[in-house]
């Protein structure tokens, strides 16, 4: 895609989004959604920022981690503790307040930015000691760092400690929301398909082979953890400043962490449109069994336990497996006859009876064989 | 040992290269100088100690003892990838392909050390990011058109036959630009006509890369037909080096070999 073409793509995508968050915000004429919708539309937007940053480490990366709710934690206090205490002052310097539309979105920049950074900065201090050994140790030490982080937010008043922060300031909307799950996305998916997702994917395959081929695996493992982490913390930080949905303590323990690696492993470790489709499913599912709730009460859960375990004995690799949704799935007919008419040639050629030479021969170089180099 | 000169500049010395692992003594005092062009063969019964070499050359173990040198420069004690971006690539004895990335992946993942590119390059997609990519991809796909995995290019590796996934690791090995090749029985489960295939490809491969290649093999037709320099390891000892006639008619390698009678 040439510059211009980006350019005008990301003016369109932020004209839409703006549209839509006027409409979702102030309504349309005499439409207005529905608060309770709302506000299921709005955890799927940053629900979906969470699962598609866990997806870059534990999907394309391989690596397990389990405390993707602490860097939300760092990300979300940090982000808050930033508009809570210094919001009115910046936003004092353009001669706006927090709550203003121009003000609100000043203070969530600088608060999305200081979330993503102190999300991003825990992520390498956890990263580098635990990344250089192989194995599990990464589950264990994002596991430890979850509590701890939980445990220290506890115990600072000054973020409301147990009671959570309800001294956040409500600047978080549609756009915002949406916005950042967008970004996160074309960060992971440009990440991914670049050489350095060939390098992630490397080190998932076979560690020993990757560095072998001269991938510095520490680095690259590091990397993308701590990109994960930030985003993670974007995530917190647009968390913590939603209307009445003050962030606390005991919201962000490692159940947290499980339910986001639940939404990857649904949607399809690896697959980034996965990890889009599982984070929106998870987080319609428990509001849809809510009837349960009315018949018995507590069945609600068990459904929602029952369906995930089904999923898992029914489609173990996910919805969408390692594969992502797009354009092409609508014209598919085309698309695999091309590859499947080439692999037949080539299948033909390499199954005729063997002339001499053999060109059967693992090894075979056929009879051009000092043609081949092109 | 340490101070003998050779003529030409040697591509690999090692010298007085110990390994212990424990009480054992995997590889003891040795010492190798390996010339640059040279297919140098190493050979030994098993449990000799030959894979124990390749994993001290490419950085997997430390040496206890002794000094690795590549071209001038010293590399034991550093990192795999280290040693791979200074020059040596190797192939696996048990076949260590990427299995979920397609062949062309595989190759194409072995540029990366060359890259030049930062993460900001391809978080935002600049120029630079489209045109290594394009390169990466030309590249790759020159070596598979060489090794005649061309129109495999975009299967899973791992659903390649047997000898085509030899074929992909040295093609990914050499996609890395290597100054000496290790390739680790790369005649292993091979029939007597895919190992003379491999024979003439190897020595192509030299040839046309301009490499250095190093090889421990089981296959006495392999490393008889190939090698200019053969060494025998016994006990991760060296007990000859030579010409392959030379360690034909060699009594201590028989006895190695054969046991004494």
């Amino acid at each position: 895609m040439r510059a211009t073409q980006k350019l005008a793509w990301t003016a369109a995508t932020l004209v839409v989004l703006l549209g839509l968050n006027q409409i979702f915000e102030h309504g349309f004429g005499d439409f207005q959604i529905n608060p309770y919708y709302a506000r299921v539309i709005e955890l799927i937007g940053i629900n979906i920022t969470l699962a598609v940053s866990l997806n870059l480490i534990n999907g394309v990366a391989g690596q397990f981690s389990i405390g993707h709710a602490g860097f939300m934690a760092v990300g979300g206090y940090v982000g808050t503790y930033l508009t809570v205490y210094y919001g009115a002052a910046v936003t004092g310097w353009f001669g706006v307040g927090v709550t203003d539309a121009v003000g609100g979105s000043i203070a969530m920049v600088v608060s999305l930015i200081g979330g993503a950074i102190a999300a991003g900065v825990a992520g390498l201090a956890v990263g580098i000691p635990s990344l250089r050994l192989k194995g599990d140790y990464l589950a264990i030490v994002t596991l430890g760092f979850g509590e701890i982080i939980r445990v220290i937010i506890l115990n600072i008043p000054s973020v409301g400690g147990a009671t959570g922060f309800t001294d956040a300031i409500p600047i978080t909307n549609f756009f915002w929301i949406f916005a950042m799950a967008i970004l996160t996305i074309v960060i992971v998916r440009n990440l991914t398909a670049s050489t350095f997702g060939r390098a992630l994917a490397t080190i998932r395959d076979d560690e020993v082979a990757a560095e072998a081929i001269g991938i510095g695996t520490t680095w690259h493992k590091v990397m993308a953890f701590a990109v994960s982490a930030a985003l993670a913390g974007v995530a917190g930080a647009l968390s913590g400043q939603l209307f009445a949905n003050p962030l606390n303590p005991q919201n962000l323990n490692f159940v947290k962490s499980i339910e986001v690696i639940i939404m990857i492993v649904l949607g399809g470790v690896g697959s980034i449109t996965g990890a889009v489709l599982g984070a929106t499913t998870l987080t319609i599912l428990p509001e849809v069994l809510r009837g349960f709730d009315q018949e018995f009460p507590g069945l609600r859960m068990v459904m929602y336990a029952l369906l995930l375990i089904l999923m898992m004995i029914f489609r173990p690799q996910g919805l969408l497996g390692r594969r992502e949704f797009g354009w092409h799935w609508l014209r598919w007919p085309n698309r695999s006859r091309i590859p499947v008419a080439l692999t037949e040639a080539g299948d033909t050629k390499a199954h005729t009876p063997a002339p001499p030479g053999d060109p059967r021969s693992a090894l075979g170089e056929g009879d051009e064989e000092g043609d081949s180099r092109g | 040992m340490a101070s003998a000169v050779t003529s030409s500049a040697p591509v690999l010395e090692l010298r007085s290269v110990t390994q212990r692992f424990g009480g054992l003594t995997a590889v003891k005092d040795l010492s190798m100088t390996i010339a640059p062009g040279a297919l140098y063969g190493v050979i030994g019964p098993n449990g000799a100690g030959k894979t124990t070499v390749f994993n001290l050359l490419t950085g997997v173990y430390d040496p206890t003892e002794g000094e690795i040198w590549l071209r001038g420069t010293r590399i034991d004690g550093r990192a795999p990838h280290e040693i791979c971006r200074l020059g040596i690539a190797r192939t696996f004895q048990n076949i260590r392909l990427f299995a979920d990335m397609t062949v062309l992946e595989n190759v194409m993942a072995a540029r990366h050390l060359r890259s030049r590119q930062r993460l900001t390059d391809a978080l935002i997609g600049t120029r630079r990011h489209q045109t290594e990519e394009r390169e990466m991809r030309d590249r790759a796909m020159a070596l598979l058109r060489m090794f005649d995995l061309e129109r495999h290019a975009e299967e899973r590796s791992t659903a390649l036959p047997y000898g085509s996934q030899r074929r992909l690791e040295i093609a990914r090995a050499l996609a890395t630009d290597p100054i000496l090749l290790l390739l680790d029985e790369p005649a292993a489960g091979m029939n007597p006509q895919e190992a003379t295939d491999l024979m003439d490809l190897i020595r192509r491969v030299r040839d046309e890369f301009h490499l250095t290649v190093v090889l421990v093999e089981h296959n006495m037709k392999v490393v008889m037909g190939i090698c200019e320099t053969v060494q025998v390891i016994d006990y991760g000892e060296v007990i000859a080096v030579g010409t392959p006639e030379d360690i034909q008619r060699n009594p201590d390698v028989i006895r190695a070999y054969l046991g004494a009678g």
